[in-house]
């Protein structure tokens, strides 16, 4: 255990907190026993993996902030069930590269590998398969959890289905998960068969991912937010499968050779002290030449990293945004909301905001987590760098539109809500709070975001 | 916690009665405002409305010169309000006339200066606690170089400045921000009255270069930003030429 004082902040790179850091392995907290020694400010504990949540909440200024490392032999997998038991401090890269080779997929993976199995549980992540295949949570079988009075517990949906809901997408606030269990899926090959199409506009992108994404495992939308008037909500929508040995047979019969060999490159970081080069300029640039290199229609290959993971090629790619950083704006309305969709799309657009990444997707089946965030609807994310001029009411704007047609915003995102817009999406809170209550009357997990949106 | 847009959700201000800082305060709102505290000497007296509806505001009673309470008055703040994000060290009097009676000269320098650091450390120890916060010092060009006309305002004024600069450099690394802001003449309820000197600005004026300093993460802000260069320069005159000035 080596403990440090610093200073944390979220991938977003806003808002930052000094907290005692204590780097600790799971094995290492179980056999303390007691946590509270690990809290002598009595600002409480809270778990921080890769720290890629956007905002605030794995800091706990003033407190204890529990940097999990992995232990000795992190991975089982059983090829028979399908499923792997891992340690919850392993990320997703590391995982991925030991069960790819051997044929499996995890079934969920966001848009990096660079997250942790702890904080995919805990912000019950999702992915471009959500409309068919639902969030991470949806697959997990059993975690074991370190709770607030330092006694360990396996948990099933079934063994403990209050807590159980409550942690996944619970933000790390009703325990330390330590290990989680999850089915895998199985793929032939590291590739999948996409669909590249450009979209001229927004009418047209809502009415091709109604009618086809059925088709497709996996399907996104990038949109241009620079473009305004006719144009507005133009877009690239990408989709695609796994694809079987034989289709790569017969796409890139090289690549079929050795199918399943998987080894993305890693790129050197973005250097710290880098100047906002997301400007509006830069950023229109970027987004003209994006929407223009891709063919109106392309079927092709794309490689699990360049299709899942493009921006992990960018090694600390936050650091684009300066100093000021970023804000991750996130937000699912009701299928049925489509205007509002729209009117949000457009404000933005009209603001001049540069938005680096904007992308809509289709939410299917909720996953049963009192916090989680995927409810069925489209969700739309914006990138926004935080030191944009009158960003208050522009977000303030769509916070209205997002509650007034009954949507609500990603926690794992969120570095800017209010407790009362929190408690307006999440109908369910207080049957959370009760739950969390009864697993930590004391209060010992805590976090800034857990301060700041009156979680606890 | 202040938010990824720098908007505050707890204000607590020290000399609530402040127009200046009333004006910080109304510049700062946004629906992530959930408290503002406004602590003056008399709070049955302050004006708790003007501001905007998404906070609940309240004056509590606080004494800039007693100085024992003032560990045990601002914990007490934060232990029933919450984490503060932000303080406004806000509280001071100018007491022009008080160059004849040096019992009084000394009061003032108790209130502005002695109460400055009482509660400044206070006041960063409690947010030291909670690894984040920033705490806004309004002091004024007048401590930068002190004027005949009225250098017992304007020693108080250096003393609370260089006071607030040096508590912002020792609490680096600790999530701590101290903002000393440097207003010249600012037409307020103080200064009703008084002749306005060059530069002069209004309260809103201080609020949106704050709030502007708080966005760019600003250690001091000069109210207009002309008056750095104006007192770099200032500050080495002639003793005749600066005589001259403030004739």
């Amino acid at each position: 255990m080596k403990t440090e004082t610093i200073e944390l902040a979220g991938w977003g790179g806003t808002a930052p907190s000094v907290a005692s850091v204590v780097d600790v392995t799971a094995d290492e907290l179980t056999s303390e026993g007691s946590l509270t020694a690990l809290d002598p400010h009595g600002r409480g504990l809270i778990a921080r993996g890769l720290g890629r949540s956007y905002g605030d909440p794995a800091q706990n200024g003033g407190g204890t902030v529990l940097r999990l490392q992995p232990g000795a032999n992190p991975i089982h997998l059983d090829p028979a069930t399908g499923t792997v038991t891992v340690d919850a401090a392993l990320s997703l890269d590391t995982l991925l590269r030991e069960i790819v080779p051997q044929g499996w997929f995890i079934p969920v993976t966001p848009g990096t590998r660079f997250v942790t199995v702890g904080g995919a549980v805990a912000s019950d992540i999702h992915g471009k398969n959500h409309h068919a295949d639902g969030s991470f949570g949806a697959h997990v079988e059993r975690l074991t959890m370190l709770l607030a009075d330092g006694s360990q517990r396996t948990i099933t949906p079934t063994s403990d289905p209050d807590l159980w809901w409550a942690t996944i997408g619970g933000m790390g606030l009703t325990g330390l998960i330590t290990e989680a269990t999850f089915r895998l899926i199985p793929i032939e090959t590291v590739h999948c068969l996409v669909d590249n199409e450009r979209i001229p506009n927004l009418d047209t992108l809502i009415e091709k991912m109604i009618t086809g994404d059925h088709r497709y495992r996996y399907s996104v939308a990038w949109i241009d937010l620079v473009a305004t008037g006719a144009s507005l909500g133009r877009a690239v929508l990408s989709r695609g499968n796994h694809a079987t040995l034989n289709e790569l047979r017969s796409y890139v019969p090289k690549a079929a050779e050795n199918p399943l060999v998987f080894d993305p490159p890693v790129f050197p970081d973005v250097p710290s002290g880098m100047p906002n080069v997301l400007n509006r300029t830069a950023v229109r640039a970027f987004n003209e030449f994006w929407y223009r290199k891709t063919p109106r229609e392309h079927h092709g290959t794309e490689s699990l990293s360049a299709f899942f993971h493009p921006l992990d090629m960018v090694g600390q790619w936050n650091r684009l945004y300066g100093r000021h950083g970023f804000l991750q704006y996130q937000l699912v309305v009701p299928f049925e909301a489509v205007e509002t969709l729209r009117t949000i799309i457009s404000k933005v657009s009209e603001a001049g905001h540069a938005s680096f990444l904007a992308v809509l997707k289709r939410f299917g089946a909720e996953s049963g987590g009192l916090l989680s965030f995927p409810t069925p609807g489209w969700t739309l994310t914006l990138d926004l760098p935080a030191g944009a001029a009158g960003l208050g009411p522009l977000l303030a704007a769509c916070d209205d539109l997002v509650l007034g047609a009954g949507g609500r915003h990603y926690l794992a995102k969120d570095a800017y809500a209010s407790p009362a817009i929190i408690r307006a999406g999440y109908p369910r809170l207080d049957e959370w709070k009760a739950i969390r209550s009864s697993v930590d009357p004391e209060g010992m997990w805590a976090s800034d975001m857990a301060r700041r949106l009156d979680l606890i | 916690m202040i938010n990824a847009i720098h908007q505050p959700q707890t204000i607590l201000v020290l000399g609530g009665t402040s127009d200046i800082a009333r004006a910080i305060v109304r510049e700062l709102e946004s629906p992530a405002l959930q408290q503002v505290i406004l602590a003056c000497r008399r709070p049955s007296e302050a004006d708790l409305g003007g501001f905007g509806d998404h906070s609940s505001v309240v004056a509590v009673e606080f004494d800039a010169t007693d100085f024992e309470n003032h560990t045990q008055f601002i914990d007490g703040v934060a232990s029933k309000y919450g984490d503060l994000d932000i303080v406004i060290q806000a509280f001071g009097q100018l007491g022009t006339e008080a160059r004849d009676d040096p019992a009084s000269a000394a009061r003032l320098a108790s209130v502005n200066y002695g109460g400055a650091v009482s509660s400044g450390l206070a006041v960063a120890e409690c947010l030291k606690k909670q690894g984040h916060g920033t705490l806004i010092v309004l002091s004024s060009v007048a401590g930068i170089r002190t004027r005949p006309s009225n250098f017992i305002y304007g020693s108080s004024k250096a003393g609370q400045d260089a006071f607030a600069t040096g508590l912002g450099h020792a609490l680096h690394g600790t999530g701590v921000n101290v903002m000393t802001v440097r207003p010249g003449f600012v037409r307020s309820s103080m200064t009703t009255g008084l002749d306005e000197a060059p530069f002069s600005v209004d309260p809103e004026d201080v609020a949106v270069a704050v709030a502007k300093g708080l966005q760019r993460g600003s250690d001091v802000v000069w109210v207009p930003g002309l008056l750095r260069m104006v007192f770099g320069l200032l500050r080495y005159a002639p003793g005749f030429v600066w005589r001259k000035l403030d004739s």
